[in-house]
């Protein structure tokens, strides 16, 4: 049987018990480092439609730029109980929401840093397969340095791009095709 | 050069972005090629969930209510493992699926079919050393889902692994050998032909416990690792 990899197929409308036992909007418990930051990720599909019934999930580092993880090997803080992975699951206006500190810059592989980023996977009914973004901080002066932007369209760029609103949340919507469609990665 | 640390997945192994005979994937699939990224930190680190602590019953969904669910008890059971054979340790998994007359515990499923109280359709478990996971549930039901006329869903239970990474993270479903309907599926059938059966599970006769339950193996490959330029050295 196991002659390859295991196909990917849709999560589809009715994900429920264990998933959303695992939900993790807020990621960041008190005693964290770092600046507390509220994101709002909204899905719409090709007609500008908004995607009620999405699945989103967001890793990313602390705000030291330490990834919680065997591979990252750097000699920086890690913070207790911040794993830097959450869940959440869009409401009936396409939103998911998230409570999480501001992530560090993390190493580019062949030198230099990165612009601070969270990592997104997108799951929906209609999604055959995971679709994976990334949230950057409008505003940030590491931007124009980022690596990554740089392999994307610069027309196409403010598709990564959250911005602040009044209110001081992060927002960020996310197309899944359309016009604006977001630029998404294979990684 | 980067050097990526997870294989590239070549065509032929997953569905297309957008299938047209799966509606709802036309208005949600992106017409825009992705842009490949190297593999950075953020690709290769991800959620492992070892803090996470299972209840002892999660992986028994048959025991997680008051009373036993109704319908055909099974065992469903597996490994988690890399391109290479390779176990995947302590892999979280995760699963849902409806009770076995086809009905999901959730308030959108408005599938005319009863709900069984004691069962919620959700289940984890943390794979051994070995990748090796298992779990007791009941055969989940066959349900009609509008895509087109006549559209019903083959029994299927609903996973979700983590991997070791972020490049890793897979959401897929599991089928059973000799569904009539998995020829009509075009969930199923948006997989690559010759990539399709890897979503069926196998019946397992030496799994099966007397008097009690059938067993079903369904094990689970994920992207796995690039040979280093050192193996690659060492042939
Ligand atoms: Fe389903």
């Amino acid at each position: 049987m196991a002659d390859g990899l295991t196909p990917s197929q849709t999560i589809g409308p009715f994900y429920w018990g264990s998933l959303v036992s695992g939900y993790r909007a807020d990621l960041a418990p008190a005693g964290v480092a770092g600046e507390r930051i509220e994101l709002a990720l909204t899905l719409y599909d090709a007609d500008g439609a908004v995607v009620p019934d999405g699945l989103i999930e967001i890793w990313q580092a602390n705000s030291h730029g330490r990834y919680n993880h065997p591979e990252d090997r750097r000699n920086l803080p890690l913070d207790t109980g911040f794993e830097g992975f959450g869940r959440a699951s869009a409401d009936t206006s396409g939103t998911a929401r998230f409570a999480t500190v501001r992530p560090g810059r993390v190493p580019w592989p062949e030198g230099g840093l990165q612009a601070p980023h969270i990592n997104i996977s997108i799951f929906a009914r209609g999604v055959l397969n995971r679709l994976a973004t990334r949230l950057y901080f409008e505003g940030d002066p590491a931007l124009a340095t980022d690596p990554v932007l740089k392999l994307v369209d610069p027309a196409r760029r403010s598709t990564l791009l959250a911005t602040c609103d009044a209110a001081g949340v992060w927002c960020l919507p996310i197309h899944l095709g359309g016009d604006r469609e977001t630029v998404f990665f294979d990684c | 050069m980067a050097h990526d640390l997870y294989r590239r997945t070549p065509p032929g192994q997953h569905p297309p972005n957008r299938f047209d005979g799966y509606k709802s994937t036309a208005s949600r699939s992106p017409t825009r090629p992705a842009v490949v990224l190297p593999q950075t930190l953020s690709e290769i680190t991800g959620p492992l969930r070892r803090d996470e602590r299972l209840g002892a019953q999660e992986n028994d969904l048959t025991r997680q209510r008051m009373g036993e669910p109704l319908g055909e008890r099974i065992v469903v059971h597996g490994r988690v493992v890399d391109e290479a054979g390779r176990p995947v340790p302590n892999a979280l998994v995760e699963i849902w699926q409806c009770n076995a007359a086809g009905r999901y515990h959730h308030p959108g499923d408005q599938h005319d079919a009863p709900l069984d109280p004691n069962f919620y359709g959700g289940g984890r478990a943390r794979a051994d050393d070995n990748g090796a996971y298992r779990f007791v549930t009941i055969k989940p039901g066959a349900y009609p889902w509008g895509n087109h006329k006549n559209a019903w869903r083959p029994a299927h239970i609903h996973f979700s692994l983590f991997g070791p990474a972020f490049a890793t993270r897979l959401i897929t479903q599991m089928y059973f050998p000799n569904d009539p309907l998995l020829a009509y599926d075009p969930i199923y059938n948006s997989v690559p032909e010759r990539a399709r059966h890897r979503l069926q599970a196998a019946f397992d006769m030496d799994g099966t416990q007397p008097e009690w339950a059938l067993a079903y193996e369904f094990d689970i490959v994920l992207r796995g690792r690039n040979a280093t330029p050192m193996e690659n050295g060492h042939g």
